[in-house]
């Protein structure tokens, strides 16, 4: 009876006070985009390359470092953001010739191995060159909250918001509007049928995963900038797995919707129903939903349909 | 020359099909295994006995468990650590609810609530497969754990949260807990891993093993052929978790005495993926070999440094065992992409002609 009474009553709640529900349910929105983010970069380099990317949570923490690392030697943000890009495309090069170029034709789970090798070297390189003490990030947006229609919001969160979705938007014309975008789309279509009209694969591939170092930046400036530059970003690359199988690997808008399903989810049953099992629900809720989820469509919201054929 | 097989016939399908038909091998392995039994405990130091070949002995049984299910029948899985966690946590509740329990069987049992677990995990694969299969058997990762961490039942309501291995004899020795040797801990590995390995070998050259590899290696057309998917990767799943279930019970009652959740966290996970790959996807003595080379590099990088005379901050130090740690698992994909066990293979060709060139 009890568990029914604790089942039941957060409705009641929420129904009680709709202005708390609002303030949560923007909580989820804004953590959700945080691992629409992340998962974005595994979108791309799923879709260009098929390689299962886990080190893109470390890439996060690597951009965020190196960001950190040379803003504190004095150099100026802008300087320094500039300077970080050129790192993630030099990085971008260092893999596509020492990492995919030896594995090309290799099963995908000799790949995604690899690139677990790569996070556990970017992590050992990364902290030797920045230091592994938590960093302060203050990039200029003060972390405080103010009221909207009785409804309090964060100015972090929301400026993380604003820059997903400008992030998208510009991610989408660069697919669909230029011809790197074209080819990107016709690699991911179908690797030998782009080589046969002449897209340079090695090309597209340093492209793509300089692009995935982008959104990187993007994401490790937004978590650093909300819990620190530490090595603990580079475990939301776990966070943001079952957004990725939610919203089907292959689609850029799934990522984003499925971001924000995970966080809205995870904040409102973290909330209302976390205190009857004892709260902390929070590590394994995602994967809890993106199983469910996944039983039903196994292919997430928005993959491609899977053929299969003898 | 003396690797040569010339000369030996078999006369029967049964020496035809033994698991090691040639009789260099046999010798070899019989002669390994009784070393194995003997040398360590009696020679040994402490040290290593403790740190390195405890702990292989057992990963290699996790590992082995792990390249069942992923290696043979192609079901990707990121939830050993929580499949490994579960037979720790049954092991430590039956062997205190129930302290006259005989400690084989409470590992035999241990193993079989974690095969049970598995089972229910192993339920999504019949829909899903790989990659999105993988981050699934996450979800059993994060939520075994989460169940660990807050029911404290499972730890005997022990503030700690830790669970401790208990005195217990096998044949009048002394063989877990604290007062323990290690030579006795070491053997009663060594019989675990020898025995489960000699199953392990036979599944996967019996019925179920090219089930499994038929389900690998294309599912629709092993369906056609009439394997039941269902029933294969159930039991895939089933029986991977019992032996990580009972490698894990072993991690906390052989080797680390006491353990809370954190040792069986989602690194735990990937350190056997790793096993299983570095040595060879498909084969029982690549498990061996996986889990020698994942316990050895980290002891061999943390005492380079010493003997090369360098000195260097131990922060520094860590970095650069991480970083070799990572290049090492990217080299040897690149240089072997099937393993060590396939090095061992193409060794053996070579020695087959050696000293002759054809």
């Amino acid at each position: 009876m009890d568990v029914l009474y604790g089942l039941v009553t957060p409705f009641r709640d929420i129904a009680g006070s709709p202005a708390f529900f609002v303030e949560v349910l923007i909580g989820g929105v804004a953590a959700g985009l945080m691992y629409s983010l992340v998962a974005l970069g595994f979108v791309l380099i799923f879709k260009a390359s098929g390689v299962f990317n886990f080190a893109q949570g470390v890439m996060v923490l690597f951009a965020a470092l190196t960001l950190v690392g040379l803003m504190e030697r004095g150099v100026p943000v802008v300087l320094a953001l500039g300077l970080t890009v050129l790192v993630m495309i030099l990085l971008a090069f260092a893999i596509e010739r020492v990492v995919l170029r030896p594995l090309v034709n290799q099963e995908h789970i000799i790949l995604f191995m690899a690139t677990i090798g790569l996070t556990f070297f970017l992590e050992g390189f990364g902290e030797m060159l920045w230091g592994s003490n938590v960093k302060r990030l203050d990039v200029g947006i003060p972390d405080e909250s103010f009221m909207v229609a009785g409804v309090l919001v964060n100015r972090l969160e929301l400026t993380a918001a604003l820059t997903a979705a400008i992030l998208v938007a510009v991610l989408a014309v660069f697919f669909h509007g230029t011809r790197i975008g074209r080819a990107l789309r016709a690699v991911a279509d179908d690797h030998e049928a782009a080589l046969s009209i002449g897209i340079p694969l090695k090309t597209i591939w340093v492209i793509v995963w300089s692009v995935a170092g982008g959104v990187a930046i993007v994401a490790g400036i937004m978590w650093g900038a909300k819990s620190g530059v530490q090595f603990s970003l580079s475990l939301i690359a776990l966070k943001s797995l079952p957004v990725l199988i939610l919203g089907g690997f292959t689609s850029v808008p799934g990522a984003i919707a499925g971001g924000l399903i995970i966080g809205v989810g995870e904040k409102i049953g973290e909330v209302y129903w976390g205190p009857l099992v004892g709260g902390a629900i929070e590590n394994w809720f995602a994967y809890g939903l993106a199983l469910v989820f996944l039983l039903f469509r196994p292919q997430g919201l928005f993959g491609e349909k899977i053929i299969e054929r003898v | 020359m003396i690797y040569r097989t010339a000369g030996q016939f078999k006369t029967t399908y049964a020496s035809d099909q033994a698991i090691f038909p040639i009789v260099q091998d046999r010798v070899v392995v019989t002669l390994a295994l009784v070393a194995a039994f003997v040398v360590p405990p009696a020679l040994a130091s402490e040290y290593w006995l403790q740190a390195v070949l405890i702990p292989l002995l057992v990963y290699a049984l996790a590992a082995i468990g792990l390249n069942l299910l992923t290696g043979y029948a192609g079901q990707l899985s990121l939830g050993t650590g929580g499949f490994m966690a579960v037979g720790a946590y049954s092991a430590f509740k039956l062997s205190t609810a129930f302290p006259h329990l005989d400690i084989v069987a409470v590992f035999l049992l241990a193993g079989l609530v974690a095969a049970g677990v598995g089972l229910l995990f192993g339920i999504p694969s019949l829909r899903i497969k790989g990659f999105y299969l993988a981050v699934a058997t996450l979800a059993a990762q994060f939520f075994l754990i989460w169940l660990f961490n807050k029911v404290a039942w499972f730890v005997n309501y022990a503030p700690s949260g830790t669970i401790t291995a208990p005195d217990r004899e096998v044949l009048g020795v002394l063989v877990t807990g604290p007062n323990a040797t290690s030579g006795a801990r070491y053997v009663m590995a060594l019989a675990f891993v020898a025995i489960f390995g000699l199953v392990a070998k036979n599944l996967v050259r019996g019925r179920l093993g090219r089930a499994w590899m038929a389900i690998r290696d294309r599912d629709i057309a092993a369906e056609i052929i009439g394997i039941r998917p269902l029933r294969t990767k159930l039991l895939a799943f089933g029986i991977s978790s019992f032996y990580c279930g009972v490698a894990g019970a072993e991690l906390v009652f052989l080797y680390l005495g006491s353990a809370e959740t954190l040792a069986f966290d989602v690194n735990q996970s990937f350190l056997v993926l790793f096993m299983v790959i570095i040595g060879g996807l498909g084969s029982i003595l690549g498990s061996f070999l996986g889990a020698a080379f994942i316990v050895l590099v980290p002891i061999f990088l943390t005492n380079a440094p010493h003997w090369l005379g360098l000195n260097m901050s131990v922060a520094l130090q860590k970095h650069i065992e991480l970083m070799i740690f990572g290049g090492l698992i990217i080299f040897f994909l690149i240089v072997e992409p099937h393993g060590l066990a396939r090095l061992w293979q193409i060794t053996k060709e070579k020695l087959r002609l050696w000293p002759f060139p054809h």
